[in-house]
């Protein structure tokens, strides 16, 4: 059975109104993305992230009471029975967010019954309560980033022996390049990650590569029928575009769903689906804009180290 | 050839229907169906930490396995419908759920009572420790009020009987630790083993103090190192937020399918169906407790469900534009699309199972339901749609082109 792609260019350039030649302005994207990981790395480095207490152990109340509320009010009961920590209200001054060291169940409970008299009554039904070690923190970060490793490792085992070893590096740059920018924004702002930040890093881990394999793909059936005289530059550039369609309808849905979901979803997923908005809006990004491209830059140092440094035309 | 196929069709989908009719009972059932953690439904989730003992001797396997004895049966008595009681002996470490539990303050003041129970007289010596104690049940008493009856075994009653006979009309103090629990009143001497501690206000009382002395003394000394609570109405408040959420998300997806891709876009909104039905009919099954970040993983899976079909139809566009027939299209379009998926799966698969097995917690409920997602995506796709998209293109060979998203001119 022919399974052919007839489509030259030219016919990618007729289905696509919109066409331009996305590998030929690779620098550009190039320095886009690096305008994004520049700042959010340099605020990495010098402020690092909010950590929550998930990180670095702690107790945080998050309690709804019936009336509106003072910050003052909560602050004073707080500091009456020997506590500190910010306060946070919400929700027209009904919730409080409350973080402090983390509390012996006695403590906590004497706090619970001093605002219970001093703030207002509270709604028994509608507290959330958490309470993490230090230890614990540390643990969380440390499990998570361990698996990252091997999965990365493994990842590249396999797109090395489906694809090549040029594809897997460029697939798994593009990956740290969403990983960093969703962590680099995080920092920038100094949003508060706790861990379900890890569960939505992760998600960005598993969409981006699965997006980027898609037009890899594309690369590797392209690259097959090749012909002596054909640029790889343009064949990439093609195949990107063969998948553009695919690559835009399929982040569009997912990035709808997000978006409903930080709209709908309430306080306590905001930000959850925030760093999940931002990091699938990159990995869809980088798919086409920094994972091809990368992966020509690649090719062609290659090619020219194969022939022995002599430039060639690629 | 035609009418066979439309008949088919409309028995599918009329078969699709009843399935989803049928499942969505069991599915959310409270007691029965999906389990959610304590972030949708409110609950505890504790880890208690042994700390290691005074005197340096290391704590033993044998220790946690003790400890997580009492820790169940403790739990047990919360009646809670599925407690989840695990021991991590490389950590010395006793993780418990308890989701959907009603009173959590109450669970956590039972579960966190590690002390050992005693006896005093009324100057503060031990006169009987609680491995005597045999039982303790909390109960109405005979007069007014409730009681907790204390049974002791053969031992510990010769023990009891010479004490209270000391003590009759004096105190005789149960202590927790170095903690008061309760101070009754010797009345008579008690010779047969059975007591009973009167004056308890209400049955609940009675029997929260029944489960402490009962379940005795931990053999290590433990502490709460991570505590997650979250009250009922919150957990429920998010989880009717997410299925909000997801229900707008997904009726958005429906529609795009719907106006871009025409015919094929309906039975890639009904294949999300049979996902959908597969994959929550697995949770079911293998009692998985979905958390928010679970739903996150379940999100991503539904997107690459979607995916699957845009990748097929968006290459049947293509096999079609480039001269095929529909029904060549179609074949051609699917075993093609399939080689593309497969890698971009496998290696999102790769990475779900490692961050399940190297991943705790919330990873690891990330993992599990974008794995089950890939799998099932993969599957609904080359069986369902696939065979219902060759039965539409079966129905007429002059079906047009149009209907499937293709501008023929272009």
């Amino acid at each position: 059975m022919k399974t052919g792609h007839p489509e030259t260019n030219d016919g990618v350039k007729k289905i696509h109104p919109l066409y331009f030649n996305i590998m030929k302005r690779r620098y550009w994207w190039f320095a886009l993305s690096l305008l994004v990981l520049i700042p959010g790395v340099i605020s990495l480095l010098m402020q690092g992230l909010n950590l929550g207490i998930d990180f670095k152990g702690g107790s945080m109340l998050d309690i709804t009471f019936n009336k509106p509320v003072t910050q003052a009010a909560i602050s004073d009961t707080m500091k009456s029975v020997g506590l500190e920590g910010p306060v946070q209200l919400s929700n027209g001054d009904t919730s409080a967010l409350i973080r402090t060291e983390a509390l012996e169940e006695e403590k906590r409970n004497e706090l619970l019954k001093a605002l219970q008299t001093n703030v207002g009554e509270l709604d028994k039904d509608s507290l959330r309560d958490d309470k993490v070690g230090p230890a614990m923190g540390q643990e969380l970060t440390r499990n998570a980033l361990w698996a990252l490793l091997i999965a990365t490792v493994l990842m590249i085992g396999y797109i090395t022996i489906r694809f090549q070893f040029v594809f897997a590096i460029s697939a798994i740059l593009a990956l740290l390049h969403d990983v960093l920018v969703v962590v680099g924004v995080f920092s920038l702002f100094q949003w508060e990650i706790d861990s379900t930040f890890v569960a939505a890093v992760l998600t960005v881990f598993g969409y981006s590569i699965n997006d980027t394999v898609i037009i890899f793909d594309r690369i590797r059936e392209n690259e097959g029928k090749m012909k002596r005289a054909d640029s790889y530059e343009d064949m990439m550039d093609k195949s990107v575009w063969q998948t553009m369609r695919r690559s835009i309808n399929t982040s569009l849905t997912v990035l709808i769903a997000l978006l409903s979901i930080f709209i709908l979803g309430g306080e306590s997923t905001k930000l959850f689906s925030l760093a999940m908005l931002i990091g699938v809006f990159t990995g869809s990004y980088s798919s086409l804009f920094i994972a091809s491209p990368i992966l020509l830059e690649m090719k062609k140092r290659m090619k020219k180290l194969r022939r022995g440094g002599k430039a060639v035309r690629v | 050839m035609r009418r066979g196929n439309i008949i088919k069709l409309v028995a599918l989908v009329l078969l699709v229907a009843v399935a989803v009719g049928l499942s969505i009972k069991p599915l959310v059932d409270p007691e029965k169906g999906i389990l959610l953690g304590l972030d949708l439904r409110g609950g505890v989730h504790l880890v208690l930490q042994a700390e290691p003992n005074e005197d340096g001797t290391p704590i033993t396997r044998d220790d946690i396995d003790k400890a997580k004895a009492i820790i169940e049966k403790r739990v047990n008595d919360l009646g809670v419908s599925e407690p989840i009681v695990q021991a991590d002996y490389n950590k010395n470490r006793i993780v418990i759920d308890l989701a959907g539990v009603t009173d959590p303050d109450k669970a956590v003041d039972i579960l966190k009572t590690t002390a050992k129970l005693t006896f005093r007289d009324p100057q503060g010596n031990i006169v009987l420790e609680g491995d005597d104690l045999k039982d303790a049940k909390g109960g109405q008493g005979q007069q007014q009020g409730y009681v907790v009856n204390l049974t002791f075994s053969s031992e510990g009653a010769k023990k009891f009987g010479d004490i209270t006979t000391q003590l009759v009309g004096q105190r005789l103090g149960v202590y927790l630790d170095d903690d008061l629990l309760t101070n009754p009143t010797v009345n008579t001497p008690i010779l047969n083993g059975q007591a009973e501690i009167t004056g308890y206000g209400t049955l609940e009382d009675a029997a929260n103090h029944a489960v402490l002395m009962r379940s005795g003394s931990l053999p290590v000394s433990m502490s709460i190192s991570e505590k997650r609570q979250v009250g009922a109405s919150l957990g429920v408040d998010s989880l009717n937020r997410s299925i909000n959420a997801g229900l707008y998300g997904l009726i958005f997806i429906f529609v795009f399918m719907l106006a871009f891709y025409r015919i094929p876009g309906a039975v890639a909104n009904f294949s999300l169906f049979v996902y959908g039905l597969i994959v929550l009919w697995i949770f079911w099954m293998f009692r998985v407790v979905l958390t928010l970040p679970g739903i996150a993983g379940f999100i991503l899976s539904v997107g690459m469900a979607v995916d699957f079909n845009i990748i097929i139809y968006e290459r049947i566009k293509e096999e079609i534009r480039a001269g095929k027939s529909l029904r060549a299209g179609v074949e051609s379009g699917f075993s093609r699309a399939f080689i593309t998926v497969i890698d971009a799966h496998v290696t999102t698969l790769i990475a779900a199972l490692t961050l399940f097995y190297f991943g705790t917690g919330a990873i690891q409920g990330f993992a599990l339901t974008l794995g089950v997602g890939i799998v099932v995506t993969l599957f609904t796709g080359i069986t369902f749609t696939r065979q219902v998209l060759r039965w539409i293109v079966g129905i007429s060979p002059k079906m047009n082109p149009t209907w499937f998203g293709v501008r023929r001119d272009v």
